[in-house]
């Protein structure tokens, strides 16, 4: 018997299609893993296995039924659920009364019953083995207690089958361990799993079988043992499709442009050393919990870092602040850019000149012809699609508007350019702009700080750091591959370069 | 299962702070009935104290409505208009021309029946630009406390509406059931209901399930968009209730009847721990909240207080008695 079974599902979502053709099937009581980079289509998935969107086509069975109507919520959760990444806990109502959201009159009458609430609460923590006070505000509890609740909340609708969406990226090692040593016990209850982890190993410690998806598409699904961690991290990669190769440009000269010295962030990251020389491009990679976005908020002044220091060609940067970046030298495209990047209803010409407008007129006016004018160039430069430098920033496609914020990090001819993932969810022609505007920025002296998971945007660098759990765990020279780059993110230690 | 349960160390419950700060102003009424004794040998009588609660109804249940619509994290503030729009609306209509109605000759019996009618029509008028077009709440219902107004000056021509023959408008104004004012009975009786449907019932607490995490409230299959919906309309018709009681207990309807009323059910229902972010906060306290404020007042007109400083003096107890809360509850107000 499987505990589902899920065949030929496609589903679009617009122009892009996020599901093409997938089969997934979790035999009853086995840990089966779900793997695949970003994009590969896991979370839309997920939503149709837990009856929160409808596949367009292809059918999904439970234990041999077919699935209910998505108006019955009740049925679905007798049948699956999930532990999303984003708490599904009210923070502000006690932990026993999130165990019973919804149907707080246990026995059925109109009236709730706290005692009666507060002690079937208890009794179902202790019954799972979950050491958490049922009269607890929700708000005060930890990360791990709070997935532990979420799974018992699952299992006293009767859900044999559970989702775990990346449980781990949140939790530390010992507390990842208690998880696992609950997931076997639970296992050998009867329970299945499917698991969703970025971490390779958690899935050869805990899973059974392991699913790949790579570009919204099935890869394989095979037994974890018959496979080698190099035939996993191959299948989640595919062949190396990289735009371009190395980079081709000229070595970079000794001059030293951004000195980063024992940098430490809270708990993203600490320790860390940087060196960047002039027309040097450096990558960093890691995995989302890694603290690599962190540290290139932490360089251009989003964030105030704890220790350390930044310095641009050689002279410190005051801590915490963007305007010190900004005439310090360091342009940047921040992580995202709806938020940090551009302001929607303004021009193109103006989004793009935002930190030169005092050079563009005299008295904090702004000359409208000068402006116009660089603008025009940009927008040549980096090949941006649009009517003229009058359009509405929020009328562009998202490449566009990528290219419109890398014009605004350029506009300030910068020595330092940091990147934070600078081509997230653009079509692969935009892609080829904006890492050329990359390269001639290079070319011409600038150096660059590309901070990624994408390999596209790291095959140019001179060099490659990986960044694992907030600190520096590996250093690539062009001309890696995509297998020791993508194991040593995922934290497979074998092949990370030391 | 149990037997594998590896402990995680549990949160313990820091002394039940919300159940404290449910009761965080029962301290504070104390003082102030101490205070209003020393200030005035009138202030401690039966007959003055149910004055205090007579004087609040209306701000009380304009304070439950509010009270109910932040818990589940929205925000109103055309309350106030409400107040004295739905009764006027209920007047001109019924009103002959010659006493500034429209003299449309609707039966004198349709009067509380339209006022509360209007209260529902706000509300889902409110629901609809909130819910369904998605609007800042708070900027939308802002737009409608002025048009609303606005709305009641056209149709009055800023004149205040009274009539020596609407029984059915003024009764639960002025009417005593069993030698108490009918006001303070409604105002009792509907803050038992409230607080015993959103404390014992399923519906009631998907409230708190909403404003406190609406996804996941959606997710445990409450159907948000109607919950809310129908907390919007029912603060409406509160609304219009006490402005029905207002009639009765002044005998007419100013132009600006409600004006101003907003700050003080914000007041009310912030100081009794309702926060402004939705999900938390009891109706007990919100009650608890218009009676200080009630009482208040009441000290301040006792001790003669100049009239013209009584706005800054109200103004200046009710930010002190927030920070005082802020303080005394240790967390941040939100």
């Amino acid at each position: 018997m499987n505990a589902v079974e899920a065949s030929n599902i496609t589903k679009r979502f617009g122009q892009t299609v996020a599901l093409n053709d997938v089969h997934i099937t979790v035999a009853d009581g086995e840990t089966h893993a779900l793997v695949g980079r970003n994009g590969a289509g896991k979370s839309t998935l997920v939503s149709m296995l837990t009856g929160l969107n409808r596949p367009d086509s292809g059918q999904i069975t439970f234990r041999g039924e077919p699935a209910p109507p998505l108006s019955d919520r009740e049925a679905w959760r007798t049948k699956v659920a999930c532990v999303y990444q984003k708490s599904t806990i009210i923070p502000t109502l006690t932990v026993a009364e999130n165990l019973f959201i919804n149907r707080q009159n246990l026995d059925g009458g109109p009236v709730i019953s706290w005692s009666r609430l507060r002690r079937t609460a208890g009794e179902k923590l202790s019954e799972y083995g979950v050491d958490v006070d049922p009269n607890a505000e929700a708000a005060t509890l930890t990360v791990e207690q709070r997935q532990l609740v979420e799974i018992a909340r699952a299992l006293s609708f009767g859900a044999k089958f559970i989702i775990l969406d990346e449980p781990t990226a949140q939790l530390d090692g010992p507390a990842i361990e208690r998880l696992f040593e609950r997931m076997r016990s639970l296992r050998d209850a009867g329970v299945t799993f499917l698991f969703i982890s970025h971490h390779l190993q958690e899935i050869f410690e805990i899973c059974q079988t392991v699913t790949v998806f790579r570009d919204a598409r099935h890869i394989v699904t095979s037994p974890v043992a018959d496979l080698s961690r190099n035939q996993l991290v191959e299948a989640m990669t595919g062949e190396a499709v990289g735009l371009g190769t190395g980079p081709t440009r000229p070595e970079p000269a000794q001059e030293s442009i951004l000195d980063v010295r024992s940098l430490a962030l809270d708990k993203h990251f600490s320790g860390i050393d940087l060196s960047i020389r002039k027309g040097e491009v450096v990558g960093i990679a890691g995995s989302g919990s890694s603290g690599k976005v962190e540290l290139g908020e932490v360089i251009v002044g989003l964030r105030k870092p704890d220790a350390g220091t930044v310095a641009v060609s050689g002279k410190a940067l005051k801590p915490g602040s963007v305007p010190a970046a900004l005439a310090g030298g360091v342009g940047f495209v921040p992580e995202d850019r709806h938020k940090e990047g551009f302001v929607p209803g303004m021009s193109i010409a103006e989004n793009a000149t935002f930190p030169i407008t005092g050079r563009l007129g005299r008295f904090g006016s702004i000359s409208g012809r000068r402006r116009a004018a660089v603008a025009e160039k940009m927008i040549g430069d980096l090949a941006i699609k649009t009517s003229g430098p009058d359009q509405d920033v929020a009328d562009l496609s998202g490449g566009n508007q990528q290219k419109v914020v890398m014009a605004r990090a350029l506009s300030s001819d910068p020595s330092l350019l940091v990147l934070m993932d600078p081509t997230a969810g653009v079509d692969v022609k935009s892609k080829e702009n904006l890492l050329d505007a990359v390269d001639r920025a290079a070319t011409a002296g600038t150096a660059v700080l590309v901070i990624s998971d994408e390999l596209d945007d790291l095959r140019p660098c001179d060099r490659v750091l990986v960044m694992f759990h907030g600190s520096v765990a590996g250093e690539f020279p062009a001309g890696w591959t995509d297998n020791e780059l993508v194991s040593a993110i995922e934290g497979i230690g074998e092949s990370s370069g030391e | 299962m149990s037997d594998v349960s590896t402990p995680v160390a549990a949160a313990r419950p820091r002394l039940q702070v919300a159940k404290l700060r449910d009761l965080a102003l029962l301290p504070a009424i104390l003082v102030l009935l101490v205070v209003g004794f020393i200030a005035s040998p009138i202030f401690l009588t039966g007959g003055n104290l149910l004055n205090v609660v007579q004087q609040q109804s209306e701000l009380g249940l304009v304070v439950l409505g509010e009270a109910l619509v932040l818990i589940v994290g929205k925000m109103d503030l055309s309350l106030e208009s409400t107040l004295g729009f739905a009764p006027a609306l209920a007047m001109v209509l019924v009103l002959p021309s010659s006493e500034h109605g429209l003299g449309l000759g609707l039966p004198e019996w349709t009067a509380l029946p339209v006022c509360l009618l209007a209260g529902v029509l706000i509300g889902a008028v409110n629901a609809f630009l909130v819910l369904r077009l998605q609007l800042s709440g708070f900027i939308i219902t802002l737009g409608m406390l002025i048009t609303i107004r606005g709305v009641q000056q056209g149709l009055t021509v800023g004149q205040s509406l009274s009539s020596t023959n609407m029984p059915s408008l003024y009764y639960l104004g002025n009417a005593t059931w069993f030698g108490v004012h009918a006001s303070i009975w409604i105002f009792l009786a509907l803050f038992v209901i409230a607080i015993v449907f959103v404390g014992y019932f399923r519906h009631g607490r998907s409230l708190y399930a909403i404003g406190g995490n609406e996804a996941a409230a959606k997710a445990a299959g409450i159907r948000t968009t109607r919950v809310t919906t129908v907390v919007l309309i029912v603060a409406s018709v509160l609304a219009a209730l006490a402005g029905a009681m207002m009639v009765g207990h002044y005998g007419n309807v100013t132009a600006s009847q409600g004006s101003g009323w907003i700050f003080n059910a914000f007041a009310a229902a912030v100081l009794g721990g309702v926060s402004l972010n939705g999900g938390k906060g009891t109706l007990f306290g919100a009650m608890c909240g218009v009676l200080m404020l009630g009482l208040v007042q009441n000290i301040l007109t006792l001790a003669h207080v100049n009239p013209y400083w009584l706005g800054a003096v109200n103004g200046a107890i009710i930010i002190g008695a927030l920070v005082l809360a802020r303080l005394t509850t240790g967390k941040a107000q939100d």
